[in-house]
């Protein structure tokens, strides 16, 4: 009898909000982070950047940097493999630069020594002869007809003919007939919007330790959101069998897919090889904005046809994403994303990929969506401005629901964007009156989810507690949710299961902690390791009752006979069957492998209020309401966490955060004076509302939650502030001078 | 035979249609049709694709099953932050 | 380059260490001591993350040199809680959810505790200014704020 725990209600464990098995670790400064590791022996290393935005590398002389007291080892790109292809060439070239360096901060070389400052001395000994080329970083300026080509042959097979050779993929969906559909509007509104490319920010710079040795066996500890990815890299990059690297994830100080890739790793494995000594790399914050993974920049334009009543007749888009030297900015997913939230008969959309002299872009929640949505969702805004409509009621009229048809061309399952409208409409922020100077700003946005290989292991204890192991790095409290699902399914309380997140050599392969993934693939998996482990405990009784397997239940932590005619047993205690489970048939674990595809998508209506100074330009955004689907919050704490960070990064992105390259093609705010996320006192409380429309791909209904949060916040906040001053604000982010200058050209 | 929606960025490569119809029960298998009917599709389905069966995007599972009577969309390779 | 001789207390114990003149309080408390509580998240004073409290001053670590520590006592997070109990602050912040990854934990707790030190009753507006300087990319600092606030209401109830 396979045992089933599928259900969306009466849970005694999900959806209550008990404290993180290893929120003591946090708060007292035991847990280990990235840079937090040592090693016997161990070296500390550095790294040597380009000072250019795109030069040939003529000659690297390190002889000065090796015959310094204390440095041990040097590297370039002759340390790392050779013939590498596809992705993994890409990284290589990104992790350490062949004979061109691509942007300003990219990799020439690296050294190993006995201390940090050593190291950091020994880099500027380093002599690097480069010979300048010309660079482009601006996306539009990148596909003019006399821009630089920056890597000739990059393109794929996707991008049309005609096309500058540095749009290097095209994506091109839709159905229908957008002219017949926009001819049939009342009001067709087009216009060009700009985003700046931002960083994911995490407080933690990238840092690892690692030991590799001769005979092709390694040891790397390191902050990621997936080891096993890790591994298969690292491996790649210095021609190392996968398996005869171990990898162990260090708690992890934010990520936000930022640090689904490697930039360090290979390089601190590299000295290592070449210096027989553990080695410890970590990157300083100016070397985290340069030269690991920023947002796509981007250059969109969207135009949408309604008629009076507020149908939406035909809409356009055509974005254009910046992602550094490499291809991968993700142009498919944007595009996709973009009419996600409405029911549209006529709609086309079209995405361009477009290198330029950057660091190579890295995913960042909900990679792509954010953009999109503030395009779609401002139009959608002056278009119910100028037809005198209320911007909820209009996207109610026209959204997506199940059983019409995607702009991608699925018809949708089961999705909650209604609800979340619906929810947002009854909110009390929604009616709340507006001060002078003060705009509301309301939209929607849309993510995928993603399911992934998972691997999980459950291990029964002696005294009937129980251990977990998931490899998916624990980025926001996800310990705390694995263990609510196995309480759930085990019936034993929540303090009795350690989770803990193993090593690649302890578990199978697991990939990494993107595409809000965690809760529903690790969940999923807990929960099918736990029935599996429970399957077994219902054996035991079976044998002890001298009864068929098949007439014994499980509930709330005990096996009981399933009816009369199996006979008058006493319940038995999920701790009776642990305490002699050595002699009843060895120990009791539960695995469960798989890549579920059962993802639910994710939507999301956001409300917030912002007022603008107009004496400065300044903008403070006064009320913020998250209102989204999470399927089924299994800590709802943790969810409500999700929400509020993503509208803060939201917030950070609409109206501080930007990338400012100079002529000379080099990254002028590699810091956070400069480069400004939101501080405490820049933010209001943000309210949350979780709805849930359970995913019948989860057996509890959970949908991820972590990237749609950063969907809705730019189109909202920038549809408050267009609402404030008068002026539709087109371009991120509104900084001060920014909304000045729009204030001006409506009373100049 | 299954009829396999194409975005329309690779109707150029399939003569114009906004659709093929290929053999295959599982997705594996109408992926390698794809490959074998349409050589031109190769290059995308090397650099990666995913699949939507009645309206359930599957990311990369190859086994998932697909009726004769099912909606079978290509979709770009969905990837996450 | 010759190293200094440093004689200091951390967490009331004292400790002597030799350093590098250029090496920062942040590098020696984690490099040296093994007090790896407080974090570099930037290395220019911007995000707080290396918080510390020096003769109870709030600091950045990170902007202060190991060599000015000579006759200082100094307060990391590893001193927070006494013994087995927690401070108010690391139960009310594991209580809140008021940190998702944790790396900011340890500046922001210590930088609470100094304000609560300071002024047992803060505003919510008072509260986030004197954050201010402690970056958290994860929470949005809802949570956080409200753990702070909660703490303070508790603690001048207990006292």
């Amino acid at each position: 009898m396979a045992l089933d725990s599928s259900k969306t209600t009466g849970f005694k464990y999900v959806g209550t909000r008990p404290n993180r098995p290893d929120g003591l670790d946090k708060v007292t400064g035991r847990a280990k982070f990235g840079a937090d590791a040592t090693a016997p022996g161990m070296l500390f290393a550095a790294i040597k950047r380009s000072p250019h935005a795109h030069a040939k590398i003529v000659k690297i002389d390190a002889s000065k940097a090796l015959a310094m007291e204390g440095v041990k080892a040097v590297v370039t790109r002759a340390d790392f493999a050779e013939g590498l292809t596809g992705e993994d060439w890409n990284i290589l070239e990104n992790v350490m630069a062949g004979d061109t360096a691509l942007y300003d901060g990219h990799a020439v070389a690296a050294v190993a020594a006995t201390s940090a400052l050593i190291a950091k001395d020994a880099i500027k000994a380093i002599e690097v002869e480069y010979q300048i080329l010309p660079h482009v970083t601006d996306v539009d300026k990148a596909i003019e007809p006399d821009a630089p080509v920056i890597r000739a042959g990059a393109a794929d097979a996707s991008v049309p003919e005609g096309l500058h050779p540095n749009v290097v993929r095209y994506y091109e969906s839709g159905h229908g007939d957008v002219e017949a559909g926009f001819a049939e509007a009342d009001l067709v509104i087009e216009e060009h919007f700009t985003t700046e490319a931002t960083h994911q920010g995490y407080i933690e710079p990238h840092a690892c330790l690692g030991t590799l040795g001769g005979d092709g066996k390694g040891e790397l500890w390191c902050c990621t959101q997936g080891h096993w990815n890790v591994q298969k890299v690292c491996a790649a990059l210095l021609g190392l069998e996968t398996s005869q690297l171990r990898v162990t994830a260090s708690e992890i100080g934010g990520g936000f897919g930022g640090k689904t890739t490697v930039f360090i790793e290979p390089v601190a494995l590299a000295l290592s090889r070449k210096a027989n000594r553990p080695v410890k790399l970590v990157m300083t914050r100016s070397e985290v904005f340069r030269a690991s993974g920023p947002t796509s920049s981007t250059s969109m334009n969207v135009k949408i046809g309604m008629k009076k009543d507020g149908t939406i007749t035909a809409a356009q888009g055509i974005f254009r994403l910046q992602g550094g030297a490499f291809p991968g900015a993700p142009c498919d997913m944007t595009a996709m994303c973009a009419f996600a939230p409405y029911n549209l008969k006529n709609v086309h959309q079209v995405g361009y990929d477009v290198i330029t002299n950057r660091p190579k872009q890295a995913a960042y929640r909900a990679p792509g969506s954010p953009m999109a949505a503030f395009a779609v969702e401002s139009v959608m805004d002056e278009l119910c401005n100028q037809l005198g409509l209320d911007p909820i009621e209009v996207r109610l009229k026209n959204a997506s629901h199940e059983g019409t048809t995607a702009n991608f061309g699925i018809t949708w399952p089961r999705i909650g964007l209604v609800e979340t409208l619906e929810a947002a409409k009854a909110h009390p922020h929604y009616a709340a009156p507006l001060k002078p100077g003060q705009g509301r700003g309301i939209s929607c946005g849309f993510w995928f989810n993603h399911g992934g290989e998972t691997s999980v292991s459950l291990a029964m204890s002696e005294d009937g507690s129980a251990q977990i192991m998931v490899g998916t790095p624990d980025i926001g409290g996800s310990r705390a949710s694995m263990a609510l699902m196995a309480a759930e399914v085990l019936g034993i309380p929540y303090e009795n299961i350690r989770c803990t997140i193993a090593d690649t050599s302890s578990l199978g392969y697991n990939e990494i902690s993107h595409g809000s993934r965690v809760t529903y693939a690790s969940g999923l998996a807990t929960i099918k390791a736990a029935e599996a482990a429970v399957e077994e405990l219902c054996r035991r009784a079976a044998a002890k009752w001298d009864i068929p397997a098949e007439a014994v239940y499980w509930e709330d932590g005990y096996a009981k006979p399933s009816g009369p005619n199996a006979g008058d047993h006493e319940p038995l205690h999920i701790t009776e069957l642990t305490a002699d489970m050595g002699a009843t048939g060895g120990p009791i674990n539960g695995h469960f492998e798989a890549t579920p595809e059962g993802a639910g998508v994710s939507f999301a209506t956001h409300i917030v209020d912002a007022e603008v100074d107009p004496e400065t330009g300044a903008t403070k955004v006064v009320r913020y309401t998250v209102v989204q689907d999470a399927g089924k919050a299994i800590h709802p704490t943790y969810v409500e966490g999700q929400f509020q960070g993503g509208a803060a990064q939201g917030i950070g992105w609409a109206l501080n955060e930007e990338y400012i390259y100079g002529e000379d093609g080099r990254l002028q705010n590699a810091g956070f004076l400069d480069y400004r996320i939101p501080v405490a006192s820049d933010l209001p409380f943000i309210d949350t509302v979780i709805v849930e429309v359970p995913n019948p791909g989860h057996p509890f209904g959970v949908r991820g939650v972590g990237e749609t949060s950063i969907c809705p916040p730019l189109a909202a906040i920038a549809n408050a502030v267009s609402n404030a001053v008068g002026v539709r604000m087109r371009q991120l982010p509104m900084r001060p001078a920014r909304v000045l200058e729009a204030l001006e050209s409506k009373n100049g | 035979m299954v009829e396999v929606r194409l975005w329309s960025g690779l109707r150029p490569l399939v003569e114009g249609r906004d659709s093929v119809a290929v053999e295959g029960r599982t997705v594996g298998q109408i992926l390698t049709a794809l490959r074998r009917d349409y050589p031109a599709l190769g290059p995308t389905l090397d650099a990666g694709v995913s699949v939507a069966v009645d309206g359930k995007m599957i990311a990369s599972s190859l086994t998932e099953p697909v009726g004769e009577d099912s909606e079978v969309v290509l979709m770009a390779r969905l990837k996450g932050g | 380059m010759s190293k200094t001789h440093v004689t200091t207390k951390v967490n009331g114990d004292e400790v002597e260490f030799l350093c590098d003149p250029r090496e920062t309080l942040l590098d020696v408390l984690r490099d040296r001591l093994g007090l790896t509580g407080a974090k570099e998240g930037c290395g220019t004073g911007d995000c707080g993350a290396c918080s510390v409290t020096v003769d109870g001053r709030l600091v950045c670590s990170c902007l202060m040199l190991g060599v000015e520590a000579e006759g200082k006592e100094i307060g990391t997070v590893e001193g927070i809680a006494q013994g087995e109990t927690l401070h108010p602050l690391q139960k009310k912040f594991i209580e809140y959810a008021a940190l998702q990854c944790g790396i900011c934990t340890p500046g922001i707790l210590i930088a609470a505790k100094s304000l609560l030190e300071k002024n047992p009753a803060p505003t919510e507006t008072e509260v986030r200014y004197w954050l201010a300087g402690n970056l958290c990319r994860c929470t949005g600092y809802d949570k956080i704020i409200r753990a702070v606030m909660d703490t303070a209401a508790e603690m001048r109830e207990a006292s």
